[in-house]
């Protein structure tokens, strides 16, 4: 808690200095969510030409034409690469974090505010280098969004394995430097710029959360990143990091002596703590819903603070879940695989404790609560996937299948976005000043709970019956006809799903403008975003610092005035 | 809401319990002996999962309506919480989910960590985009050399592996690009790719290993059922990954040494 008076600076004027190279953490965060927001719509678009393909895979599609095998595989590549690193790591952490974690903590901006913005255009020039992949010669890549090598590695093995692959790995080593910057910068202001009184076991959950997804990013990118180096090296320089001698179409290519499983390693390394960089933000922010929605203090305030530093520190050391077919040691597999038996536990004592605080409740359904229990249960929905692919038998049959789809994209995708629009519906009115429209609201959560389970939990049965994940056709494996319905219905759900989402946008972007106009605490709720202005002044404060007398949640006080007390209410609450 | 919710959660719940329950979609028919032990896991793993999923989507749909506001119960429970619920769930989880994975680990530590039985049927396949081929080492029970840079993808089969004829171990060798194999005699199999990584998938088989280029990993297995098996690559290598498709055949020992003593004897 240093003195803050040091990171205070002039609000800027002037339209670039205040709205594009703006120093303020909150414009930074509306900049980081409205990139996020542009990537989720291209990674929706591709997934729906991939389901498309799918089912009818000889149509010609407007824009696009014929989609070939390897068209579709590069769309899979960049569905994958641009949902993991320009939504899910970019919205929850750079865009709700950045503009509420300084709010939160009572700062007025972050510790860096340089580095901030440098981070975001940093982030934003990935963006643009990612989607070049697609306008070059031979296309995006085709390895998939983990790029295993020599895939990955060799320009010959296949269209869009040139220019759009050092692209593709280009904008991913410009994203880890980006999110190494943002990692530093919220752990310092974690760290340094609480307000006084806002001890470590007084900061609400979603600063917990992104407090440790910031170490996690910190970890994990820079191996990303040094991964990333090498295979542009073994790609353009000849060197044989993660390529062995290897004959490609009859071809004998120089490279010798490199190890492929190096590389997966290392992706993987990094690329299970990027699982829970996308879902523990959601996780924070369900915590934080639950609890103000259900009137009532979030059940195990400390248990769910160790619950995720454990998964936090076990995400360090289950990457070999990933690898259990792949020639790796066997016996490592013990050891993995025991590992993330564990991490299962803290994130089961997570959904028992988001029940406990329903129990006993007084739960308003408003927009951002639905969202929160629809959070709870797609959560729990692919949680429990996991136990399957954990044990080394079982993954025999499932790895590389469907169902695997299924268990990441409803546990890390559609929770995580769901964690994203529970957030988005419950800060709107502190961002903008106004109320998103209830109605709407409803109506979008209900078609994309229902669409997103039609189309992920039939993939579970897909692969139980053994459809290989990326896979274009069905029609060359003769047991795979047999599942074309289902695929179909996928397909169909898919459709829905994705035009519900135009109801998201238009009310996000009808309601900035027209919605009703938001009081400084429309929820009633008790951390310090809603102690301040609407939206908050450039300092965040007004010009004096919050002092901070409670924890976090702080609802259903017996003997206080109203049904809750504020974090910087000098009134007491009994002592606990 | 609250009975909107509740109805949409526990709706879903059944539908997909419903449909896992049926068996409308399910794993493929097991013919090998791994199978039926996997598939006991499986069903063991997907009752207990079941019955969390239930409980658990049950409970919230539930709760939400049963504590909205404006129902008649009674004041919030002021509470932060209940260190003994807490150690209690977080104990039965961690047994639950560590026991079930102990239970599973013999049949991968009995299929990696010993080598073949004796008198196991030697096969080796290798993967290259985008094919599978098979070599079987003949009589000498060697295999013989090849050579990266005699491959030749286009005339298939000997030329695609790269075979050294100046070998004397490989002049017996057999390759195919169809997998025979005799029914319950344990198959020892070496993976090998030539390219990039495949994966070796049989799913009747219970069987699934990456090939990957530079390493020649040993699997074994034991095939229980005469019949024609599909092959499915199962790892990302290409545009051509949806059709890198074969076929094994588990044939009778007898059908087994007559296919090998053919393909021997057009080689002669």
């Amino acid at each position: 808690m240093v003195a803050q008076d040091a990171h205070a600076h002039a609000a800027p004027q002037g339209f670039i200095r205040k709205y594009i190279f703006s120093l303020d953490h909150k414009v930074i965060g509306i900049q980081y969510i409205l990139l996020a927001l542009t990537a989720v719509f291209v990674g929706m678009f591709l997934s729906l030409l991939m389901r498309i393909h799918m089912i009818w895979p000889t149509a010609v599609l407007p824009l696009v034409g014929e989609i070939k095998p390897e068209t579709y595989l590069s769309l899979l590549t960049m569905h994958g690469t641009i949902m993991v690193f320009f939504v899910l790591t970019t919205a929850p952490q750079g865009g709700f974090g950045n503009y509420f974690l300084p709010i939160q903590i009572g700062a007025p901006d972050m510790a860096f505010p340089v580095l901030n913005m440098l981070s975001f255009w940093t982030t934003f020039v990935a963006f643009v280098v990612m989607l070049a992949a697609f306008f070059v010669t031979g296309g995006a890549p085709l390895h998939g969004w983990t790029g295993y090598a020599p895939l990955s590695a060799l320009q010959s093995a296949g269209p869009g394995e040139q220019l759009g692959a050092d692209l593709w790995i280009t904008s991913i080593a410009i994203f880890c430097i980006a999110s190494l910057m943002g990692a530093l910068n919220f752990i310092t202001t974690t760290l340094d710029l609480r307000a006084k009184g806002m001890t470590m076991m007084r900061m609400p959950l979603t600063v917990w959360a992104w407090f440790i997804t910031a170490i996690l990013g910190l970890l994990a990118f820079g191996v990303l990143l040094s991964a990333g180096i090498l295979l542009l090296l073994d790609r353009n320089l000849g060197t044989s990091f993660y390529v062995p001698l290897v004959v490609v179409n009859g071809q004998v290519m120089g490279h010798k002596g490199g190890s492929p499983l190096l590389w997966q390693h290392l992706f993987w390394f990094f690329g299970h703590p990027e699982v829970y960089i996308a879902i523990l933000p959601g996780m924070g922010v369900a915590s934080q819903l639950l609890s103000t929605f259900a009137r009532k203090p979030i059940f195990g305030y400390k248990a769910m603070v160790y619950a995720i530093m454990a998964i936090g520190i076990l995400g360090f050391v289950v990457w070999g879940h990933h690898m259990f077919m792949s020639g790796m040691s066997p016996y490592s597999a013990f050891a993995f695989s025991i590992m993330t038996m564990a991490i299962g536990v803290p994130s089961a004592i997570k959904t028992f404790n988001w029940l406990g605080t329903i129990y006993k409740s007084r739960v308003r359904f408003h927009t951002p609560m639905l969202y929160a229990i629809g959070f709870v249960s797609l959560f729990v929905s692919g949680g429990l996937s996991g136990p399957f692919l954990a044990q080394p038998v079982l993954d025999i049959p499932l790895h590389d299948t469907a169902f695997v789809v299924a268990h990441f994209h409803l546990i890390m995708g559609v929770a995580a976005i769901f964690g994203m629009f529970a957030a988005t519906y419950y800060w709107f009115p502190k961002m903008f000043g106004r109320m998103m429209n209830e109605r709407w609201g409803r109506i979008h959560f209900v078609l994309t709970l229902i669409g997103t389970y039609s189309i992920f939990m039939p993939m579970h049965y897909l692969g139980m019956a053994a459809q290989p994940r990326r896979y274009s056709q069905f029609t060359e494996v003769a047991y795979l006809s047999n599942l074309m319905p289902l695929n179909r219905f996928i397909t169909y759900a898919a459709f829905i799903t994705i035009g519900a989402q135009f109801i998201f946008v238009i009310n996000l972007f009808w309601s900035m403008f027209k919605g009703p106009k938001a009081s400084d605490n429309p929820w009633e709720a008790t951390t310090l975003e809603w102690t301040t202005a609407t939206p908050p002044p450039h300092d965040n404060f007004g010009g004096h610092t919050p002092v901070v007398y409670h924890g976090p949640y702080e609802y259903g006080v017996p003997g206080a005035p109203k049904d809750y007390v504020m974090q910087t209410d000098p009134a007491g609450v009994a002592a606990h | 809401m609250g009975l909107v919710l509740l109805a949409i959660i526990w709706l879903i719940t059944f539908f997909s319990t419903y449909f896992f329950a049926a068996k409308t979609w399910w794993l493929p028919h097991g013919a090998a002996k791994a199978a039926s032990f996997i598939d006991h896991q499986f069903a063991l793993t997907y009752i207990l999962m079941g019955i969390v999923f239930v409980a658990a989507q049950g409970a919230l749909g539930w709760l939400v309506w049963k504590y909205r506001d404006g129902a008649s119960n009674g004041p919030v429970d002021y509470s932060h919480g209940n260190t003994t619920m807490e150690l209690m769930w977080t104990t039965l989880t961690a047994v639950l989910f560590i026991g079930l994975n102990l239970m599973g680990s013999h049949v991968w530590a009995s299929e990696r960590f010993a080598p073949a039985a004796a008198g196991a049927v030697p096969v080796e396949v290798t993967g290259m985009q985008f094919a599978w081929y098979f070599r079987y080492p003949g009589a000498d029970a060697k295999y013989g050399r090849t050579d990266p840079k005699l491959m030749d993808p286009s005339a298939g089969n000997e030329a695609a592996l790269g075979l050294d004829t100046a070998d004397a171990a490989g002049k017996d060798d057999v390759i195919t690009g169809t997998m025979y194999i005799p029914v319950n005699r344990e198959v020892d199999l070496t993976l090998r790719a030539v390219d990039v990584i495949h994966s070796f998938f049989v799913p009747s088989f219970r069987f699934k290993q990456d090939a990957v280029p530079g390493l020649a990993i040993h699997m074994h297995f034991t095939p229980t059922e005469i019949g024609d098996y599909e092959i499915a690559c199962a790892e990302l290598c290409g545009l051509g990954h949806y059709k890198m498709h074969g076929m094994v055949h588990v044939v009778s020992q007898e059908d087994f040494d007559k296919w090998l003593a053919a393909r021997e004897a057009e080689k002669q």
